[in-house]
């Protein structure tokens, strides 16, 4: 289960790094607007797509694989064809990443078995963006039903 | 450890409202402010295009206002809520955000007369048609739709009417042709009926009613399911590059909650009904109690039907939560813990008896307004509706001799004594 709000918490909390792999330079693309929020909530994204060579003031490589050793990935989060997504898991697995992150309508069980497998935490058919919105402050604001219920003043709260 | 659902009263208590994150205050506040600084030019920039969620203008967005959305959204079963002005400025700002001059609406005909003029007036100024239908049979909603059809309307109850919709018959048929069922759930409350679970995509309040319960405030909501497929080649406005906010794709970009920003960011802000915050704040506090005040609204009514079926000064009673009503079988279906709080009833004598009724009673309110905590009575014949004729009355389902009562929270022997001794009155000449 990584799926309930404490794991996804510790899991955006945790998380420094994250390789957005399908990132596009289009600032009207899903993406795009995800990995933006991102960087303004202070991850460093990398961005992995062959058909730029920088986005977000980020170099751009063409595969996970090319992403510098001395780059420490925490999450790799995947705006692709959820039918493309078993190599991009075993690739994940590969640099060490801790997180296997597919994006909302990104859906593919074997993918999320063969990053389990490597010891990976999987979250699938979730937004990024969206989530760290809804768990740490700012979705609420646009009337969206959080699911966070608590009477504990939010020091999570980053907005 | 797997998130706990939780129950009705908890989320009337607490969905949409943490702790204050800057004084730690348990109460909503009211952030009574128009405008908020940005961090940056950037932060500026990110906020305008929709890149960060953040509050810019308190027209679109205000936190208190959020904290009213959040738990109107959750308590519905919905994604996202959005808080207007006004009842009519909900249906308008849903409507708007579906509909455009060329297109039509196919509308149940039992509505609130506020709402059928706004249809029927306002909106045909627009280039916008409805077409209006008896809801009873769902099969004339299919018969009316075209392919300029954009979305159904109707309400849980029909107002004054008192009539239950069959939700899911005209959901399936709005699905069918590709465009959403929009409610007005503002009878049913979302204690009594949750409209979503029964196939609807739209639901709108206004939330003056049962939702504040106190009288107190004007306010409306619109909230969306987040399950409608607005890719389904029929909303364009939801797909493409929008013209009224700098080429966003609603649907790509907030997917589930799509409708809802759009309605915030394009009709909301170009037209302008907010609610404000201090009203915001007030309905906070109404649904904090929302399902006590329901199932002490949905008792008395029932009894107060009951002793007005047996009393000989009343020629009919119109309540779906009697039994031999001829829409307490949908009643006891789609509003399964009572059929609400509002019910009709013919006094003998006609128009000079009805208002002599109104006139007589101590302490039941003579007003146009429902869902108050205070029983409230009208004579729509001599009232809302005095304009029309009698054949145009009878066609809106008003009649002479009827009498709408909101039945409120007063003790139920005092409730059922002043329309005992009024209806004594109105027989006397």
């Amino acid at each position: 289960m990584t799926e309930d709000i404490d794991t996804l918490r510790r899991i955006l909390i945790q998380t420094r790094v994250i390789a957005v792999v399908g990132l596009s330079a289009n600032w009207w693309r899903p993406s795009f607007f995800a990995a933006k929020y991102m960087q303004d909530h202070g991850y460093r994204i990398i961005p992995v797509n062959p058909n730029y060579k920088e986005i977000l003031g980020e170099p751009c490589y063409p595969s996970l694989e090319d992403i510098p050793k001395d780059v420490e990935v925490d999450m790799v989060d995947i705006f692709q064809r959820s039918e493309m997504t078993p190599p991009l898991a075993h690739s994940t697995v590969a640099i060490n990443a801790k997180v296997f992150w597919l994006q909302l309508g990104v859906i593919n069980d074997a993918a999320a078995d063969i990053a389990r497998q490597g010891g990976l935490e999987v979250v699938m058919n979730h937004c990024v963006k969206i989530e760290h919105g809804r768990l740490m402050g700012g979705l609420n604001l646009f009337g969206v039903s959080t699911g966070v219920i608590s009477a504990k003043r939010p020091k999570w709260l980053v907005y | 450890m797997a998130d706990r659902e939780f129950g009705f009263e908890t989320q009337c208590l607490h969905a949409g409202q943490l702790p204050d994150a800057a004084t730690g205050a348990r109460a909503a506040p009211i952030y009574q402010t128009t405008s908020y600084v940005f961090d940056s030019t950037d932060h500026a920039a990110s906020l305008f295009n929709l890149q960060t969620f953040g509050n810019v203008y308190s027209r679109m967005m205000n936190p208190t206002n959020a904290m009213l959305e959040e738990r109107l959204a959750t308590l519905e079963g919905g994604r996202a809520g959005l808080v207007v002005g006004s009842g009519m400025a909900a249906q308008m700002v849903a409507l708007l955000t579906l509909l455009e001059s060329g297109d039509e609406l196919v509308s149940a005909s039992t509505l609130y007369g506020g709402t059928y003029s706004q249809f029927d007036y306002s909106f045909r100024r627009m280039g916008i048609n409805t077409h209006f239908v008896d809801p009873d049979d769902p099969e004339n909603f299919a018969k009316a739709i075209t392919p300029a059809t954009k979305a159904i309307y109707a309400e849980t109850i029909g107002n004054p009417l008192n009539n239950v919709l069959d939700i899911s018959a005209v959901a399936k048929i709005a699905h069918d042709a590709g465009v959403p069922l929009v409610i007005d759930n503002t009878f049913g409350t979302p204690y009594l009926c949750r409209p979503f679970e029964h196939g609807a995509d739209i639901v709108v309040h206004s939330v003056t009613k049962w939702i504040g319960g106190h009288g107190s405030s004007i306010g409306g909501a619109v909230i969306e399911s987040g399950k409608f497929p607005w890719d389904n080649g029929k909303f364009p406005g939801m797909t493409e590059p929008s013209k009224g906010y700098h080429g966003i794709r609603f649907y790509e970009t907030f997917g589930d909650f799509g409708f809802v920003t759009k309605a915030r960011m394009e009709t909301l802000r170009t037209l302008g009904p907010s609610m404000s915050p201090f009203s915001a704040f007030l309905f906070l506090q109404g649904l904090e109690t929302l399902p006590l005040r329901m199932d002490r609204h949905c008792t008395n009514t029932l009894a107060v039907a009951r002793f007005l079926d047996d009393h000989s000064l009343v020629s009919w009673v119109k309540y779906a939560g009697l039994p031999d009503n001829p829409y307490h079988q949908l009643a006891q279906k789609y509003l399964p813990k009572g059929a609400g709080g509002v019910l009709t009833f013919g006094i003998r004598g006609g128009q000079a008896a009805g208002i002599r009724f109104i006139e007589s009673a101590q302490f039941l309110s003579h007003l146009a307004n429902v869902g108050d905590a205070k029983t409230l009575v009208i004579h729509p014949a001599s009232t809302t509706h005095r304009q029309l004729n009698e054949e145009e009355q009878a066609s809106a389902g008003v009649s002479p001799d009827m009498i709408r009562m909101s039945v409120g929270l007063e003790t139920l022997d005092d409730i059922l004594w002043d329309i005992e001794q009024a209806l004594a009155k109105s027989q006397e000449s």
